[in-house]
């Protein structure tokens, strides 16, 4: 059971990445829901989506406490950790966070996810670099495995990619405590 | 059978295709423009036809067109969108036409907010226009619910020769889920000896125009009575989670029931008795449910997204007010498990008061 927010501006990939995260936990027969934040938002503003992913029947798909956080820029990292379980897992996005300090409930990682995908020109795939460093850190499921299941979802789209993978296993190649 | 993934909006929209439905028209509006959009790429291979109205009246005159002639038909809408439909239902209704419509519930007045809410509880009930009749209400809580309900819906509509109203919101009909679509089945539009179907000159025609008018008073009373109370009997549908040794029972359908769900699991864990009533038609009210309710349970608590209670009288209505009723009424926002696990602490502890339906 691992109840996860991703969260960034709109246009960095984070409702896409939630997709791809149920999509593969589904086909796994995992239970699954997925809800995005939608409302009369700033352009720029924060998009965020929750995904539940649970062996058991999912009742509420709006968890309030979080075991895992996907933080793809600076304000969603402010807006979400209050919600975090103590123990959980914080991934946030190196690249546009500045220096800081990290609470000590939960384990904090980072990975550099947009300068990773822009020095290998698929600057959409910041996204990927984020799921590659949650699957190694955080065990959700076998790293492999999920990439790929995300191979066979970009697959089915015809949107078949080889960077995009190459942008996932950046992300579990690099990730590191922050 | 496989599973898909799927909005609650898009659920709906395939299980109408796969009950036979083939005419759809509609107006845009968040949140379940994605029935429409769906229906636009779709029903033309399914060899239907989809009308994107100049706006939601003349949408569902279409639809009273179309379900004259037993096209098995749907409309959907939202808030302000919904309003706009409430002249034509009546009008439906009075001609005793089948057809599904589909209200996405979004939170306020007037325009008020995209997002989701409960408080169209009131025009799906008690509304559908003017004049005494029934809509039967079918509220999904869950993806699979929307698609096995809106291909149920089609089902209902045809046997009593009613409007079914299917009562999502703005939190089910945007969430994706594992879903098994219903198989798919066609509809015999010249099936029906009501339906119109182009009669020659010599022939008796049937009629599509409010029903008492041909039928007469001294008929149609009785019968209209009789097939309100029929429906008030048999369709009441609900689903009981926890009652048996509950102290408090949570009464909420929908988005809210989701939420009461986990509530009931976390409460018990912490050795806090929490029940949960789940309607799944709000019309008819599942009355049945609030029979044989145990001595256990000292409390009701209708947890709904509105202002005040929109659903408070009908659980007193159903409970015969045999207990305190108390209400976790969010308004815009949903609610929490650990905001309703607190509330029904301060319920133990005396802190509230049970509330006022007005």
């Amino acid at each position: 059971m691992a109840d996860i927010i991703m969260a960034g501006f709109g246009g960095q990939g984070v409702l896409t990445a939630g997709k791809i995260l149920i999509d593969v936990a589904a086909a796994e027969g995992k239970n699954v829901s997925w809800t995005s934040s939608y409302g009369a938002e700033m352009r720029g503003g924060t998009a965020s989506c929750s995904v539940v992913v649970s062996e058991e029947e999912i009742g509420s798909p709006y968890p309030t406490k979080l075991d895992i956080l996907l933080a793809m820029n600076e304000p969603s990292y402010d807006k979400f950790v209050p919600q975090m379980r103590d123990g959980g897992i914080v991934i946030v996005n190196s690249s546009l966070m500045s220096e800081r300090e990290y609470p000590t409930n939960v384990k904090v990682y980072k990975v550099a996810a947009t300068d990773l995908a822009n020095s290998i020109e698929n600057s959409r795939g910041a996204n990927l670099v984020m799921l590659g460093a949650m699957m190694k850190t955080s065990k959700l499921m076998d790293a492999d495995y999920f990439g790929k299941g995300l191979e066979e979802y970009f697959g089915r789209k015809g949107r078949s990619n080889p960077k995009n993978l190459e942008c996932y296993q950046m992300g579990i190649d690099t990730v590191s405590e922050a | 059978m496989d599973y898909v993934l799927m909005k609650g909006n898009e659920a709906i929209a395939e299980a109408a295709l796969r009950a036979g439905c083939r005419f759809y028209a509609g107006y845009p509006i968040t949140p379940q423009s994605e029935i429409l959009e769906y229906m636009s790429v779709n029903m033309e291979k399914r060899g239907g036809i989809f009308i994107q109205g100049e706006n939601e009246i003349a949408s569902m005159s279409m639809l009273y067109g179309a379900a004259a002639c037993g096209v098995r038909c749907m409309s959907s809408s939202s808030g302000p969108g919904f309003d706009l439909k409430q002249e034509e239902i009546s009008y439906l209704s009075a001609a005793e036409l089948p057809a599904v419509v589909v209200n996405a519930m979004r939170y306020g007045l007037g325009d008020g907010e995209i997002t989701a809410g409960q408080d169209s509880y009131w025009v799906s009930t008690r509304g559908g226009g003017h004049g005494d009749k029934r809509l039967i209400v079918l509220a999904p809580a869950s993806v699979q619910e929307c698609a096995d309900l809106t291909y149920l819906a089609f089902d209902l509509a045809e046997k009593y020769r009613n409007v079914v109203e299917i009562l999502s919101d703005g939190a089910v009909c945007q969430m994706i889920e594992k879903c098994y679509l219903p198989e798919a089945k066609e509809h015999d539009m010249n099936k029906f000896d009501w339906a119109l179907t182009g009669k020659p000159r010599d022939q008796k025609k049937n009629k599509a125009y409010n029903v008492s008018y041909y039928e007469g008073y001294d008929s149609y009373n009785p019968r209209i009575r009789n097939k309100l109370h029929t429906m008030f009997r048999d369709e009441q549908r609900w689903e009981s989670f926890m009652v048996e040794d509950a102290e408090i029972v949570l009464v909420a359908y929908g988005i809210s029931s989701r939420v009461c769900r986990s509530a009931v699991r976390q409460a018990r864990k912490e050795g806090l008795k929490l029940g949960l009533i789940r309607p799944i038609t709000v019309w008819p009210y599942p009355r049945k449910a609030f029979e044989n309710v145990p001595d256990s349970v000292k409390a009701y608590v209708s947890v709904e997204m509105s202002l005040t209670s929109q659903m408070g009288e009908d659980i007193i209505l159903a409970s015969h007010g045999d207990r305190p009723l108390y209400g976790y009424l969010t308004a815009k926002e949903l609610p929490t498990v650990e905001g309703i696990i607190d509330y029904c602490r301060e319920i133990q502890a005396g802190k509230v008061q049970p509330m006022e339906v007005i």
